[in-house]
């Protein structure tokens, strides 16, 4: 009887349909369309066809070598320094630009290192790439514990029974509902150099002790001061996930952790962390998810500077796709970041799973 | 004995208050920064910065930066794209997903399990990853408008709706919603020959309230304050240019600060106001995100 009643194939499709082709139309085609643009040649406005070209895309980018330089030496044998006293090498261009190694062909010194009187020097095709890969992976690396840990602190201190306890919360969430662009905005006045809030404020503390950075205008300070900053926003978001996860906890369990005379850590340690298991690997995947699609800081503090320290996939895929109009390096960066969000995605899936 | 226990409470108690105050300043000192400086002059504004003044309205306070501000750029036209084009997108939202969800949850038909599967495979699709393939595609797009058939949809109020009308975290909202609710009321409303659309609107819908809440708070958020990276490069006339992107106009080689302050204060504080006043609604909505599954 029932199946009958609910048993509608038109009705079921005409509800479904119109919300369905959207999520397909602006979802699922642009998705696979970006696989397919990372294999040709696109680009946003051209009078030439477009051409297939294969992997040609994703090996411009992810090229790397190892080019082991020997101490260039004088007739004697000796080896050479400038005046300084350091080694002196030949220049990496020397290999980049010869024939003889067609294979080095374009590509450009990322980073070196010193190995015993010979240089390592590692070599990329798209150093910038390679620097906005690693700056995404330092970002989330850090910004996990920082944002993570934070707002699970934040719970904690907000679950309490304590008059008043509700106007912390919503104040502790209040950066959640304003947009990045306006926090990023915000911040980089805080953070600008000299007579900086956030200088003035270190010093203050310090009384005078503390000396001036220019926070974003440094490549050491640069990425970190802007983790900082996107965990100082978001932060009140997972302290909100952390507080539904803390409250599904059976208060019957930390009666009995009470009665067997349980430490605060004990009670934390054997009862809070289990129960919030689910909740850590939720909030683990959503924050590594967002590091990975920063963009709107980066954009409004340092354009990816200084010294390409702050670029990011996606600020690189927009600056290619839209900034270069070549739209297909912009989509193979764009699978390449895909490809990342669906490894943690698996390590989600395999997380959740060991549970069940 | 019992004296010093009490002292200790109340010890204990201002250092629980004294801590919750501490992160409480942490959270708001940008805020509150913001809005003072919104009201100073800008040579005043920077020598503030060094003392405390800078978090309190003294000195030559007046709404100065804000007329600057309106002067400088057209934040009455931006305020007013933003708010239509997140109008629009929510309600749409709301009606399509609710649709879609309502089907899935509640109809029997052929091809629901595989196409609920795929919409839930689209929540690990982030934004970032389709927009430079969605802008190639957008620009080629058809379009029957006032003027007939037309090509491309840069440069209009569609190209900010359309595409983020539907998303898998909305249905998936709805249906961890209507999941929850009575079948018995829906199979006898269809007993007594009510149409689907019927039951859709007089019988799931009013009970619907706390997920409408809930769908319609993250939607706005997301139109009103995270539309910056797509009309960034689908947008760039200044007809259609929504308030995120309307920053770019205080961009200036010598940046008036005064005047930014006084425009970020003006695009936010609705948003922060609105949130005071149902800040249990906006708290609930982000915690039922978190219980998935």
């Amino acid at each position: 009887m029932s199946s009958k009643l609910t048993r509608s194939n038109r009705a079921g499709w005409l509800f479904a349909l119109p919300g369905f082709s959207l999520l397909f139309l602006f979802i699922i085609v642009p998705f696979f369309f970006a696989f397919w643009l990372s294999l040709t040649n696109q680009r946003l406005v051209s009078p030439n066809p477009t051409e297939f070209v294969g992997l040609k895309n994703y090996a411009d980018l992810l090229s790397v070598s190892v080019l082991t330089l020997e101490p260039e030496r004088d007739e004697a044998g000796e080896i050479r320094r400038d005046d300084d006293g350091a080694i002196a090498y030949p220049r990496v261009r020397s290999i980049t630009r010869s024939d003889e190694f067609p294979q080095y062909r374009g590509m450009r010194e990322w980073f070196r290192w010193h190995w015993g009187d010979k240089a390592k020097v590692v070599i990329a095709s798209d150093v910038v790439f390679m620097k906005a890969l690693v700056n995404t992976l330092t970002f989330a690396l850090f910004i996990v514990p920082l944002q993570g840990g934070g707002a699970l602190l934040l719970a904690l201190l907000i679950n309490q029974k304590l008059r008043g306890i509700n106007a912390f919360r919503t104040i502790y969430f209040m950066p959640v509902v304003i947009s990045i662009v306006v926090i990023s905005l915000l911040w980089r006045f805080i953070y600008s150099g000299n007579e900086g809030l956030l200088n003035n404020i270190l010093e203050a503390l310090t009384f005078g002790a503390f000396t001036p950075v220019d926070w974003l205008g440094s490549t050491d300070t640069a990425l970190g001061s802007i983790i900082a900053m996107s965990a100082w926003q978001a932060v009140g978001f997972h302290m909100v996930i952390w507080l539904a996860g803390l409250q599904t906890i059976s208060p019957t369990l930390y009666e009995a952790a009470a009665i067997e005379g349980a430490s605060k850590w004990q009670t934390f340690r054997y009862v809070t962390w289990p129960g919030l298991r689910n909740t850590a690997v939720l909030v683990l995947i959503v924050i590594t998810m967002q590091s990975f699609a920063v963009f709107a800081q980066i954009d409004v503090m340092t354009n990816g500077g200084p010294l390409d320290s702050t670029q990011t996939l996606v600020f690189q895929t927009v600056e290619r796709g839209y900034g270069k109009q070549d739209i297909s390096g912009g989509a193979t960066i764009s699978v390449i970041l895909f490809l990342m969000v669906l490894m943690i995605s698996a390590v989600q899936a395999f997380l959740t799973r060991e549970r069940n | 004995m019992a004296l010093v226990t009490s002292d200790n409470r109340g010890l204990r108690l201002a250092a629980r208050y004294a801590t919750l105050i501490l992160v409480a300043l942490i959270f708001l000192f940008p805020l509150v920064f913001m809005v003072v400086s919104s009201l100073k002059p800008d040579q005043q504004l920077l020598a503030d910065t060094s003392s405390i003044r800078a978090f309190l309205p003294v000195g030559d306070i007046s709404l100065d930066n804000y007329y600057k501000a309106f002067d400088r750029a057209p934040i009455g036209l931006f305020m007013m794209n933003s708010v239509g084009i997140t109008i629009v997108t929510v309600v749409l939202s709301i009606l399509l997903c609710s649709l879609a969800a309502f089907s899935f949850v509640f109809l029997d038909w052929s091809g629901r399990g595989v196409l609920l599967s795929v919409i839930v495979a689209t929540l690990i699709i982030p934004f970032e990853t389709i927009a430079v393939p969605l802008l190639l595609f957008v620009s080629k797009l058809p379009w029957i408008g006032w003027e007939g058939l037309e090509f491309g949809w840069l440069n209009t109020y569609r190209v900010q709706v359309i595409p983020w009308i539907v998303d898998a975290l909305t249905i998936f909202l709805f249906v961890q919603f209507f999941k929850d609710l009575p079948r018995e009321l829906i199979e006898a409303a269809r007993v007594e020959g009510a149409s689907w659309f019927t039951v859709y609107r007089r019988i799931v819908m009013p009970l619907s309230g706390p997920v409408l809440a809930t769908a319609a708070i993250l939607k706005s958020l997301k139109m009103y304050n995270e539309q910056y990276l797509w009309p960034l490069i689908v947008v760039q006339d200044e007809a259609h240019r929504p308030v995120m992107v309307g920053l770019g106009y205080f961009f200036q080689l010598q940046i008036a600060w005064g005047e930014v302050m006084a425009y970020l204060t003006l695009i936010s504080v609705p948003v922060i106001a609105f949130y005071l006043v149902m800040q249990r609604a906006f708290i609930s909505s982000i915690a039922s995100t978190g219980v998935k599954g």
